[in-house]
């Protein structure tokens, strides 16, 4: 079934009310997999335990940036292929990607008072860029809420959010281009992760299950907002036929 | 007479004309920037430090607060449809309109910058930097907003929305530009590597802001 057969609202809800319940409990199976091998990894040498809230740390940052790229990939089918649902997958992204942000900034904070000394550090290029990248995604929200014709608002997001695209590579290679406070690349490098397998195994499971939450939420966010949209039109009609 | 620049001469005028829209942005930079020693105390020493970026900041402000209504009005009076209907290329028409606001709004803020570095105690040298690095930065200011005033044209309370936008897209442009200031008063980094990188972002915001904004005016119905 091609993308296009998903593009009637109808048919994409009688495809996602199956799939929902299993993309739910496999994300689940996997978060305790995930979060079982979490605690059974060994301690870092310099770190000790405090290593650990990389686990939930890095694969929020990795989903946080993959879901400003889905939004925007979402964003090329509202404007260019004009595709029906694209603007609901846009809307149904930006409140997750917002919260994984939230989560890694605070997670990043957490671990960097033990180790760094300091919850936060203004001039790091990493963090300021993740910051805006958060900023940009509440402006987003915002701009959804401010529109009231859903399809005109989803047509200023995906401008929106094409425009905030450029802050994806600055984040990725803010660590390459600025030497402050954050470490640089291990595992997205040239030349392979540097991390031991001891780590980077349940390091890689975490994001796997992150990442299924991640659609889990995404899907059943997209069919609330399917639903949203039909009891707004209803309403209008509604409103029509009083009027009358 | 070739329609941009028609399109310029208009806007220059309007803005020079109507309501002070150039001299409202210059006196709220005024106000804004003398808010801040009340605020921070009288410490003469610590106003000299934070004194560019305060300008800085002042002048972000200032040019958000009249970016607003670059399009609402020419949506309202019914010339940005004549506009889009024209055979001129948008995205050139848009950017003759950012001139305009630049000239209009952002180069008052440059002029002023030194005149408000009185109240901060900064030396010469120092109101030269600022005034220097916000001449290249403002027009990256006009041009990110643009795009904030294209999306947010057709709302009538759009209230708070254009900055809540563009403010995240203006942090860099705001982080480079009290960088260059900071470079020529105290060093150590050299002025050029943060000052060519804020030409850079005006450079680029020169191409992003026009094509964004055209976009977002053509698909705003």
């Amino acid at each position: 079934m091609a993308i296009a057969d998903l593009a009637n609202p109808s048919r994409f809800l009688t495809v996602a009310q199956p799939v929902l319940p299993w993309l739910a409990a496999i994300s689940a199976l996997a978060l305790v997999l995930g979060i079982s091998q979490s605690f059974a990894a060994p301690d870092d040498y310099q770190q000790g335990a405090a290593v650990k809230i990389m686990f939930l740390h890095v694969p929020s940052a990795w989903l946080a940036m993959f879901c400003w790229g889905l939004m925007s990939i979402a964003a090329l089918g509202t404007l260019v292929w004009r595709h029906p649902l694209a603007d609901v997958a846009g809307k149904a992204a930006a409140p997750i990607g917002a919260a994984f942000t939230l989560l890694c900034l605070i997670t990043g904070s957490l671990w960097g008072r033990p180790i760094w000394g300091t919850y936060w550090q203004w001039g790091d290029a990493r963090l300021t860029s993740v910051f805006i990248l958060f900023l940009l995604y509440l402006g987003v929200i915002a701009l959804w809420r401010t529109v009231e014709d859903p399809s005109r608002a989803g047509r200023a997001a995906a401008i929106l959010t094409l425009v905030g695209a450029i802050n994806l590579p600055i984040i990725k290679f803010s660590v390459d281009w600025w030497n402050t406070l954050h470490q640089p690349a291990s595992v997205f490098r040239l030349g392979g992760p540097t991390i031991h397998p001891a780590i980077l195994i349940p390091l890689l499971i975490m994001a796997c299950a992150l990442t299924l939450l991640f659609f889990t939420l995404h899907l059943a966010a997209m069919r609330n907002e399917i639903l949203r949209r039909r009891v707004r039109t209803l309403q209008i009609m509604q409103a029509q036929k009083t009027a009358e | 007479m070739n329609a941009h620049v028609a399109l310029f001469l208009r806007d220059v005028r309007l803005a020079l004309r109507v309501g002070g829209g150039a001299w409202m942005g210059v006196l709220f930079f005024l106000i804004v920037v003398a808010l801040v020693p009340f605020a921070v105390g009288p410490d003469s020493g610590l106003l000299r430090r934070i004194g560019p970026a305060i300008l800085w900041l002042g002048a972000l402000l200032a040019s958000l607060l009249t970016l607003d209504q670059l399009f609402a009005d020419d949506r309202e009076d019914g010339s940005l449809d004549l506009i889009l209907m024209g055979s001129a290329p948008l995205q050139l028409a848009i950017l003759a309109k950012a001139l305009a606001h630049w000239l209009t709004a952002g180069l008052p803020l440059v002029i002023a910058a030194p005149l408000l570095g009185i109240f901060f105690n900064i030396d010469l040298l120092s109101m030269a930097a600022v005034a220097l690095t916000l001449l290249v930065g403002t027009p990256a200011l006009t041009f990110l907003g643009l795009i904030g005033a294209a999306l947010a044209a057709a709302l009538r309370r759009g209230g708070l929305l254009v900055p809540v936008m563009i403010l995240p897209l203006t942090i860099p442009v705001l982080i480079f530009g009290v960088a260059a200031s900071n470079a020529a008063i105290v060093g150590p980094v050299p002025f050029g590597t943060p000052f060519t990188i804020l030409c850079a972002l005006s450079l680029a915001g020169l191409v992003i802001g026009p094509i964004a904004a055209a976009a977002a005016l053509r698909h705003a119905d």
